[in-house]
This record gives structure tokens, C-alpha cells and sequence, in this order.
């Protein structure tokens, strides 16, 4: 494991960089762990608390138990306390923690005692825990405390130890935020002591419990645990801090595990288990559920929530998965993932089912599972007489009554048939039934109907009638494997049923996200998107829905505008937690629950883009397949929304790259040639008073010319801001070629005065669709540039005409002049392409000009020399052949 | 028409310079120049000396140029001349549409602003149109429905007579492709822009010693077409 280590690896040092951004923004989170009760964890945060506060911190308490000890109450004296507020709960007032009053003041450190308290009903959380993230995540810093017994994954532990049952349980995952853990040791011998002195507060706990609790031997083992917990934890902030891992980011080893979880109190133990497991291997795990077609009772799947909710929050990756194999479901979803290792329970079902399946869970998962090591945890003995696995409902009562309706029926009918069709035949009839009642109904159904037809036909048609004893040898040997077959047949049956029903589920889910992904990659913009996968969830869930982004001018949360769920006030608030929390939240979890919407954060890396909110009717529920769907669907649209964002972003990139490249240009170029200009406008107004006629014709003639040059030069910046800005949109409309080259021709006399111009128009030219001002301008700048750069007095052509195929119109300015450098050739068509300048006023502008003028409408410039010397500009149009106009 | 045997032209323009230089150019002109340095002040100016012509600028700080000048349509006929930059091609078509005469884009010289001035100026004047258009050899007979060149009449298609009617109706003065279009085929019609092109072609070969180098049918840069009588 240590292999990789040696060299970081940059990925996870910029994991880490990130981390630390988000852990920058976050409060500092210090907790006093203690090994139990009574160590003087209060004691030691309040001395802390107070030496902040003598350092000038502002320090608040938000809630404090003292428990009547003199020592504690002291130390809170002239410290300000948060009030703590009331909520009434079946005719009593509960007194809680101000979550909200504390955010309000805001104040640099909080004190928050028993990070295990479980709130009121009716608070924000349902945890007290939860209370301390949401105010580190506010950025205040909180000085907590907790006890050993108390860590999820240690309960455990302390229960064996101790035997005295653990409540309230704070998640691992909460030490991840932890910056600080302090061990708050005392020796056993010491606590004790202090035990006898009265000094410890055990709550509500009996004093046999007490006893125990406190026994030499379980400090002993409590202290350890504790010290060990704590060595961990340095552990792996040192590891940390060599690797530049933030651990959850990045695994050190190629490992993944894979649990197994179900409706059981062992599953508890089990994820617990694996969770620990994983910690130790550094490697990430999963939390994967099957759901057969076999219904759970409430009090089961409640359990079963719990359970995978436990799993989320230690950290893994829960999977959702629909099958009545168990070891193949499982084996196929360890494939799927990558899983290394799969953890499961060691078996507790009886060795005649496993006869019937082919091996015990274990033998079945080790033949398919191939590479993958199986670990199997064996259950506590004392635990699995004291929780009974929770009972399953043996399916619907009304398959029951279907069963026992339609047996009755046959057995009317085969009364009335027996006289000509014989008995045996009658259990034929039964057979059949039976294997068609496989078909529509479940396993224990199929196997009562079975045995109901069994007794019946024997009883009422087998001779001798109306007794259980059947008279003859073939008849027994008839009667029993009728029965068998009809019992193995009707079971077979029902098995593939569910089966299929299954993978139809597995199917559809499948069906589901593919759509969307499909509708996704179709969509041409966000908005697109975001309806197609609403109007999608919409009818998936059965349910209003609503998808929330923050609002760039605003920075608010604000609803998308196809959002079916209308988000009230206080519905909009849960989403807002839910987004700034990045945590499900509202109906069916422990933030918020009494609100309308269940809503999932949509999570990228490792910020929210987005809440994605579901209104179910308030009589219909959200089953656990459908919030993993949910979450499939948030995960899908935060990586769309994501990559809306890069794009956007590294448009505006390139657009400020681009813009800043242009003014450098300019700034390198305007100075030349605005100064040029100038210093002649300038010079002639000087000479111009004192100059006789003949001087004065030549003086304006050259103040003309560079009145000229600047008007040209600020025409060119200004189009050519035009183009990097991207605001010029091409304004496509018929226009006449002669039309469009007399314009040009006509703005470029003066500067082509005493040259040759040819132009050459076929006769049958007909009207081209362009941008006529485009063009245009396309075209002056090229006869400018030949007036520029050839000698005086040689000619320049200038023609237009229809490609053959007639699917292109072109342009053409020839010159006689020296023609374009074949060297450098290549550098002007990469000027084209990247939109840079040399000199402005000069080549590199003008043509870069023609270059964005004739591409912005779907054009392209082509460079040639022209035959016998000269340069050859070719502009190339798309061009569709106008129809005739209507005969009149 | 009044009293002052010159004209009055109202210029509205926020440059100072501009108003300076034009009034130097107009009254060598022969005209009597009055200035306005933003829109509202030109409103209440035209309002107040009724001039025979307005030069516009239709970058204004106060109101948008065009803004003025539907102000200025809703109770006066009076030619208006607008200056545009030349970056706003949009805007030209526009304020023709919204019933400028004439547009000059900046820069653009003395001698050509007060040959516009004097152009719309004599339209203005024109109190009943003449029953007969004479331009180069054509001579239109809106009467007679009859076209001639030297003498002979050319034979005309219903929609080509009906473009030249109405460039002739508006000689010398721009008129838009949407005008055009909406006189030609009514409101919905800006498809037929390509068919405009063909008739206009149509048109230069029957009646132009040049139809390459059309002399009197004249373009003006994707905006429209203009009836040059000289």
C-alpha cells in the first residue's frame, strides 16, 4: 500500500489544493474526544473557549451541559450564551440548541457540547452533529465534544465491550472535517476516583449499568480504543500531508469494496464493518442493495433506510440493484464497479434452501465471483438472539385469495367432468392450474395453491372418495408426482416471473438514464437540457419538479423557467440549504422533513451547480430505487450544467486572449500610424498661411491624402473591433454584383486614379445573396491594398462570376504588382487563422478584415499568384440560384 | 413660401465643432443656419422657426436620433437630412423608413452635404408632381402609362412600370428595399427581395446605355435604390 506513496502523485496534490480551498472557506472544526463519560471533555473545551476569548476571539456558547459540577459551572462565568430556544413537543417544552440565533450573530467560535445529542422533532436536524456542519460550513469554528462509544464505527466495539447499548451515534465522516481531534485522557485509576467522589454524570442510566460501565477493565479497553481512534486520525493527517491526499478524493490503493445490505439489524454491523475496513485499506467501498420481488414490511424497509443511509454517511457509494439472485446480483454489480472484495454475512439460512439454490450465498458468490475475495463476518450470537431478522411479508393476501378462488373453481368443474373424464384427468386440471397460477402470482401463493389442489383432488376424486388414503399403487404413484410436479413447476414459473420483472425494472432504470443521456447529448443548449430532463422526470417520478441554479447577476438560488414544482418561500429555502449543504434534503430525510419537495444537490467535483427539487403527491412516497434514479438524474444534469459552465467559461478565455492580442496591436501600431497622418495635418496648417498658390495645391493635396489614411485607419479598427467582438452578424440579402463592385469601385477612385481598372461581370450573372456592405468593404479593402502596395500606374482587374456547379459565387482582385512572397505565404493564412496583425492600416489588418468579412458570411479567402506576376485575391461565396420570379 | 428670401436649415448636433464647421459651409451655402446641441432643444427649435430644412445627427446624448425624427414626422413635413456613422448601416435604413430624406454618412465633404441640402430641398418645393418624368432619353408619361426612350417606347412588365413609377415618384431621393417591397407586393413581402434584383436588372437592360454602370437606376449600398434625374 505504501508503494504508490513514495513519489506524490500532482493529481492528488491538486486534490488536495482543492480541498484546502473548500476547507478554507469552511470553519475549523476542533473536537475533545473523550474515552467516556466523566473524563472533563466539557471541562477542558470551556478552558480552551476561554483562553480564545482572552485572545481576544469572539466566543459564543451555543449550548453547554454542566450537570451541576461546580468546576464547569465556574468556568462559564462572563462568557456570552446563546439562549437556548423552545420548541414544544406533545404538550412539553424541549429546550435545544439556537441553531439559527447563532448564525444570526455570527461570532468567530462556537462552543456546541455532546455532538451525540439528538434533537427535538421539529428542529432544522435531526442530529445535533448535523447542527455543527451546517455552522463550520457557515465558516464559524466550533470546539465540540464527544465520547468514544458514541463514533459510528466504534459503537460497535463499545457495546462488546461494555454491553450497555449505544443510542446516539455521531457518522465517521464528520472527523473527516475535523482539522483537530484532542484526546481527553484521565487513567481509569483517576476516574474512579472521580466516580466516587460523585463528580461523573451517567444521565438516566442505572446505577448496575453504571457499575459495569465503569469496571477497571472496560476503562481499560475504553481508553484504548479511544487512544487508538485518536492515533489514527494523526496518522493520517500525516499521511495526508505527505501525499497531498485529501482522503476521499483519491484512494492510495487499487482496492474497492463492496458490501452487501439489507432490511437486517446485521447489516448495521456489517456496513459498520466495512467501513472500518476501507478506512484501514485506504480504499473506497460500496454499499450495494438488492431488492427482490419479495414486498417488505414498513418496519423492514425503514430499517433498510437506515441502513443505507448509515452507509452514505460513512461514506460509500450506495447502489441500488433488482434482482432475486442474490450472489449473482451481487457479483455482477462488484463487476460493474470494479469491486475487489465483496463483505457479507456469514450465513444464517437453513442448508435445505441452500440445497435448493445451488450452495449458501457464500459457496455461490466464491464460484462466480472469480478474482474477488470474499470476506465473510460472522453475526454476534448474543446479537441474533436479541434481534430477530424483521419479519417479510409473504406477499400480497390477495394472491392468497386468488389462489384459493380459482382451486375452488376447478374443483366445481372437475365435479362436474369427473363422470367423463376420469379422476386422473381432474389432476391434470390441477397441474395446470396451478403452473398458470405461477404466472400471475407469487412464490408462497403458487406453493398454497399447490398444496390446496393436492388435498382437494386427493380427497374429493382420488379413490377411495371423501377419505386422505388413496387405493391403489399407480394412484399413489400418479398422486405424488402430479403433486411434485405441479409444486416445482408452479415455483419455476413464479421464479422466472419475478425474474423478468426484475430485469424489466433493472431495464427501465437503465431505459431511463439512457434517454436522458440521449436527450442530453441532443439538446443544443442548457435550456434545452434542463426541460428535456424535467419534462423526463416528470413523468418518471410521477411528480412535479423543479430545478434551481444560482442566479450569476443576482447570486441567488432561482427556479429554471421549466420547472413544473413552483418553489415557495419556504420551499425555497430547503433548496437553498440543500445547495449550500451540499446534502439531500426536505421530505423523506431528517433536514427539514415537514417541507413538499425532496430535493438532491447537483454535485460537481466538489461543488454544487444546482438543486434538483421533486414534489410527490403527498400520499405517494419516494421508493429507494427512484431516489437512486433521482440522484443518477442530479449526477447526469450537474455534468451537463458543468460543462456548460467550462464552455462559457473558456469562450470568455478565448475572447479576452483574443481581445488583449488585439491591443497589444493596436497600441504597437496605432502610434505609427495615427502619428504619420497627424504630423502632415499638422505641417500643413503651419505652412499653410504663409504658402504661395502653387505650394498651397500641393500642401492640401497632401492633407487630403492623409485625411484619407486616418479615416481608412479608424474604419479598419473600428470593423475590426467589430469582428473580435463578435457582435457582427452578416445581413444576408439579394444583391446585384455589378451593384456591389460599382460601390467599391466608386470608393476607391481617388486612390486608383491614373490605373487601369478592368472589370469583368459575365453577362448572365444573376443576383448573389451576401452581406452587401460586407462584401463591399471586403472588396475596397482589397483594390486599396493593390493601390498600396503596386507600383503606380500598373493595372488592377476586378471580376465576379458563378463557380461551375453554381454552388459558389466569387469575387476576384488581380494585380500586376510583385505578388506575395511565396515565403510567406503560410504566415499570412496563419494570421487568418489566428485573427493577429502585424502592422495595422498596412496588409495585415486590411486582409485580415476580408478574411473575417467573407467567413462571417460562411465564405472563404483564397491567395494565388496571378499567371505572368502579380497577386490573385479570391473571395468565395456560397451561392444558391435565386428562382424565377412568378410570371405576371 | 415665406417672407426671408433664404433659407433656414435647423442643425441638430452635440458636437460643437461639427455645428461650427457646418455653419460655416451652409451660410457660404446661402443658408440661414440655426443649431441645436441635443434632441430636445431640436425639437422645440423646429417647432419654433418652422426652418425649410433639418440636418440630423443621429447620435444624440439626450434622445436617440430616430426617436427625433418620428417626433418630427408627426406634425411636420419638412426635409430632414440625417449624418450617420458609417458602422451602423442598420441605422440608415431605419431612418429612411421613418421618413428621412436624404442620409450622409461622416465624413463627408461640404460640397456634397449642400448639393443633398439643395436636392431635397427642390423635392420639397415641387408642390404637384408633373404628369411627365424626363431623365437622359426616358421620358415617363404616368398619364399614358407609356414609357419612351429616344422616342420609342420600351415595353414594360406591370411590376417593372410599378418599380419605376415609384422611383420616379421619389426622384433623386433614396428609396429602401422595404419600401419596395411592401408598394410591390404589400406588407409581408421582404422574401422577395431577390425578384426586387431581377426587375431592377430587368429595368437598367431596357433602359440604361450602360446597364453595368447604370447611370440614372442607381444603387445605394444594400440599402435601397435612387432615381438620378441628371
Amino acid at each position: 500500500m505504501d508503494a504508490p506513496l513514495h513519489r506524490p502523485d500532482p493529481d492528488a496534490i491538486l486534490a488536495r489544493l482543492r480541498a484546502d480551498e473548500s476547507r478554507a472557506k469552511r470553519g475549523h472544526l476542533k473536537v475533545f474526544l473523550g474515552m467516556c463519560p466523566g473524563v472533563g471533555k466539557t471541562y477542558s473545551m470551556l478552558r480552551n473557549g476561554r483562553k480564545e476569548r482572552t485572545d481576544g476571539t469572539d466566543v459564543l456558547i451555543g449550548v453547554v451541559e454542566t450537570h451541576g459540577r461546580v468546576e464547569t459551572q465556574a468556568l462559564l462565568d462572563e462568557m456570552p450564551i446563546q439562549p437556548r430556544k423552545e420548541i414544544s413537543y406533545k404538550n412539553a417544552v424541549l429546550k435545544e440548541m439556537d441553531l439559527e440565533g447563532i448564525l444570526a450573530k455570527k461570532p468567530a467560535l462556537v462552543l456546541v457540547d455532546e455532538l451525540a445529542h439528538t434533537n427535538a422533532p421539529g428542529s432544522r436536524h435531526a442530529k445535533r452533529w448535523q447542527d455543527v456542519i451546517e455552522l463550520i460550513e457557515a465558516g464559524l469554528d466550533v470546539f465540540t465534544t464527544v465520547n468514544i462509544q458514541h463514533i459510528e464505527s466504534r459503537s460497535d466495539a463499545v457495546r462488546q465491550i461494555t454491553g450497555a447499548p449505544v443510542q446516539e451515534t455521531v457518522p465517521d465522516s464528520i472527523f473527516e472535517l475535523a482539522d483537530e481531534i484532542e484526546l481527553v485522557d484521565l487513567t481509569p485509576e483517576a476516574l474512579r476516583e472521580r466516580l466516587s467522589e460523585g463528580k461523573v454524570y451517567l444521565g438516566e442510566r442505572a446505577a448496575t449499568a453504571q457499575e459495569n460501565f465503569f469496571k477497571e477493565a472496560h476503562l481499560d479497553a475504553l481508553r484504548e480504543l479511544a487512544l487508538r481512534f485518536t492515533a489514527e486520525r494523526v496518522d493520517r493527517q500525516v499521511r495526508d500531508r505527505r501525499t497531498g491526499d485529501a482522503k476521499r478524493v483519491v484512494w492510495h490503493s487499487g482496492q474497492r469494496l463492496l458490501v452487501a445490505v439489507g432490511p437486517s439489524p446485521f447489516s448495521t454491523q456489517l456496513v459498520r464493518r466495512t467501513r472500518r475496513m476501507s478506512d484501514f485499506a485506504g480504499a473506497p467501498w460500496l454499499a450495494v442493495h438488492v431488492e427482490t420481488s419479495r414486498t417488505l414490511t414498513p418496519e423492514a424497509q425503514r430499517l433498510l433506510d437506515k441502513n443505507l443511509a448509515l452507509a452514505r454517511e460513512l461514506g460509500a457509494e450506495v447502489v441500488i440493484t433488482h434482482d432475486d439472485d442474490l450472489a449473482a446480483a451481487l457479483v455482477r454489480v462488484a463487476l460493474e464497479h470494479n469491486a475487489t472484495q465483496i463483505v457479507v454475512g456469514k450465513p444464517r439460512g437453513n442448508r435445505w434452501m441452500d440445497l435448493i439454490k445451488g450452495g449458501s450465498l457464500v459457496d455461490r458468490l466464491v464460484r462466480m465471483g472469480g478474482d474477488i475475495d470474499i470476506y465473510m463476518v460472522p453475526a454476534e450470537e448474543s446479537k441474533k438472539r436479541r434481534m430477530q431478522m424483521p419479519e417479510l411479508s409473504w406477499a400480497n393476501p390477495r394472491e392468497y385469495l386468488l389462489a384459493l378462488a380459482v382451486v375452488l373453481a376447478v374443483t366445481v368443474v372437475g365435479f362436474a367432468l369427473t363422470k367423463y373424464i376420469g379422476y386422473r384427468s381432474v389432476g391434470c386440471l390441477y397441474l395446470l392450474t396451478v403452473i398458470g397460477l405461477g404466472l400471475r402470482i407469487g412464490r408462497w401463493p403458487v406453493l398454497f395453491a399447490g398444496l390446496l389442489s393436492a388435498v382437494l383432488w386427493n380427497y374429493l376424486f382420488i379413490p377411495p372418495v371423501f377419505t386422505f388414503l388413496i387405493g391403489s399403487l399407480d394412484d399413489a404413484m400418479l398422486y405424488i408426482s402430479t403433486v411434485v410436479v405441479a409444486l416445482v413447476t408452479g415455483q419455476l414459473t413464479s421464479r422466472i416471473r419475478a425474474q423478468s420483472r426484475n430485469e424489466r425494472l433493472r431495464e427501465e432504470r437503465a431505459t431511463a438514464l439512457f434517454q436522458l443521456s440521449r436527450a442530453l447529448g441532443a439538446a443544443k443548449t442548457l435550456d434545452d437540457a434542463v426541460f428535456a430532463a424535467l419534462r423526463q422526470a416528470d413523468d418518471l417520478f410521477s411528480a412535479e419538479t423543479a430545478l434551481a441554479f444560482i442566479d450569476e447577476n443576482t447570486g441567488d438560488l432561482a427556479p429554471h423557467f421549466a420547472s413544473s414544482f413552483a418553489l415557495d418561500n419556504k420551499e425555497t429555502g430547503v433548496a437553498d440549504w440543500s445547495f449550500h449543504n451540499r446534502r439531500v434534503a426536505g421530505r423523506f430525510t431528517d433536514t427539514l422533513p415537514a417541507n413538499a419537495g425532496y430535493y438532491v444537490p447537483l454535485l460537481s467535483e466538489d461543488k454544487a451547480v444546482g438543486v434538483l427539487g421533486v414534489k410527490v403527491p403527498s400520499e405517494g412516497t419516494l421508493t429507494l430505487a427512484q431516489r437512486d434514479l433521482l440522484e443518477g438524474f442530479a449526477h447526469q444534469l450537474a455534468h451537463i450544467i458543468e460543462r456548460d459552465h467550462l464552455r462559457a467559461a473558456s469562450e470568455r478565455e478565448r475572447i479576452l486572449a483574443e481581445s488583449e492580442k488585439l491591443h497589444h496591436t493596436l497600441l504597437e501600431s496605432v502610434s505609427h500610424e495615427l502619428r504619420t497622418p497627424l504630423a502632415v495635418i499638422t505641417s500643413v496648417s503651419e505652412n499653410l498661411p504663409n504658402a504661395d498658390s502653387g505650394l498651397r495645391e500641393i500642401l492640401l493635396g497632401e492633407l487630403q491624402t492623409a485625411v484619407r489614411r486616418l479615416n481608412r485607419l479608424v474604419r479598419n479598427l473600428l470593423d475590426q473591433t467589430r469582428l473580435e467582438s463578435g457582435t457582427l452578424k452578416p445581413l444576408l440579402d439579394w444583391a446585384d454584383a455589378h451593384d456591389v463592385i460599382n460601390a467599391a469601385v466608386d470608393a476607391t477612385k481617388d486612390a486608383l486614379a491614373g490605373r487601369q481598372l478592368m472589370v469583368q461581370i459575365p453577362d448572365d450573372m444573376p443576383p448573389v445573396r451576401v452581406d452587401f456592405a460586407l462584401t463591399e468593404q471586403a472588396l475596397i479593402n482589397l483594390l486599396l491594398n493593390a493601390a498600396n502596395h503596386t507600383p503606380a500606374g500598373t493595372p488592377v482587374a476586378i471580376s465576379a462570376g458563378i463557380e461551375q456547379g453554381g454552388r459558389q459565387a466569387f469575387f476576384v482582385v488581380a494585380d500586376k504588382g510583385p505578388g506575395f512572397p511565396s515565403a510567406m505565404r503560410d504566415r499570412f493564412f496563419k494570421k487568418f487563422v489566428r485573427g493577429e496583425n502585424a502592422r495595422a492600416g498596412g496588409l495585415g489588418l486590411g486582409l485580415s478584415l476580408v478574411q473575417g468579412f467573407i467567413t462571417a458570411q460562411g465564405g472563404e479567402v483564397l491567395i494565388s499568384d496571378e499567371p505572368g506576376g502579380g497577386a490573385r485575391i479570391m473571395l468565395h461565396l456560397p451561392h444558391t440560384p435565386l428562382q424565377n420570379p412568378p410570371a405576371e | 413660401m415665406n417672407n426671408n428670401p433664404l433659407p433656414r436649415v435647423l442643425v441638430i448636433d452635440d458636437e460643437v465643432q461639427i455645428r461650427r464647421l457646418l455653419r460655416v459651409t451652409l451660410e457660404s451655402g446661402g443658408f440661414i443656419v440655426h443649431d441645436a446641441e441635443n434632441g430636445r432643444l431640436g425639437l422645440s427649435e423646429a417647432a419654433a422657426i418652422q426652418p425649410e430644412a433639418i440636418i440630423l445627427d443621429l447620435g444624440l446624448p439626450d434622445l436617440d436620433g430616430l426617436e427625433v425624427l418620428r417626433r418630427l414626422r408627426e406634425w411636420t413635413r419638412t426635409p430632414v437630412l440625417v449624418l450617420t456613422a458609417r458602422d451602423r448601416e442598420q441605422q440608415k435604413i431605419e431612418a429612411l423608413d421613418a421618413g428621412a430624406d436624404d442620409y450622409l454618412t461622416k465624413p463627408f465633404g461640404g460640397g456634397e452635404l449642400l448639393a443633398r441640402l439643395r436636392a431635397i430641398q427642390r423635392r420639397a418645393n415641387v408642390t404637384n408632381d408633373p404628369a411627365i418624368v424626363r431623365f437622359g432619353e426616358i421620358e415617363m408619361d404616368f398619364p399614358a402609362r407609356v414609357v419612351r426612350r429616344a422616342g420609342q417606347e420600351v415595353h414594360l412588365t406591370s411590376k417593372e412600370y410599378a418599380l419605376l413609377r415609384l422611383l420616379a415618384q421619389h426622384r433623386g431621393k433614396v428609396v429602401t428595399h422595404r419600401q419596395i417591397l411592401r408598394e410591390l407586393w404589400g406588407p409581408n413581402a421582404e422574401e422577395n427581395t431577390g425578384y426586387l434584383r431581377v426587375y431592377m436588372l430587368h429595368l437598367r437592360q431596357k433602359l440604361e446605355k450602360d446597364p453595368k454602370q447604370p447611370h440614372h437606376l442607381t444603387n445605394e449600398s444594400g440599402i435601397g435604390y435612387r432615381l438620378v434625374e441628371e
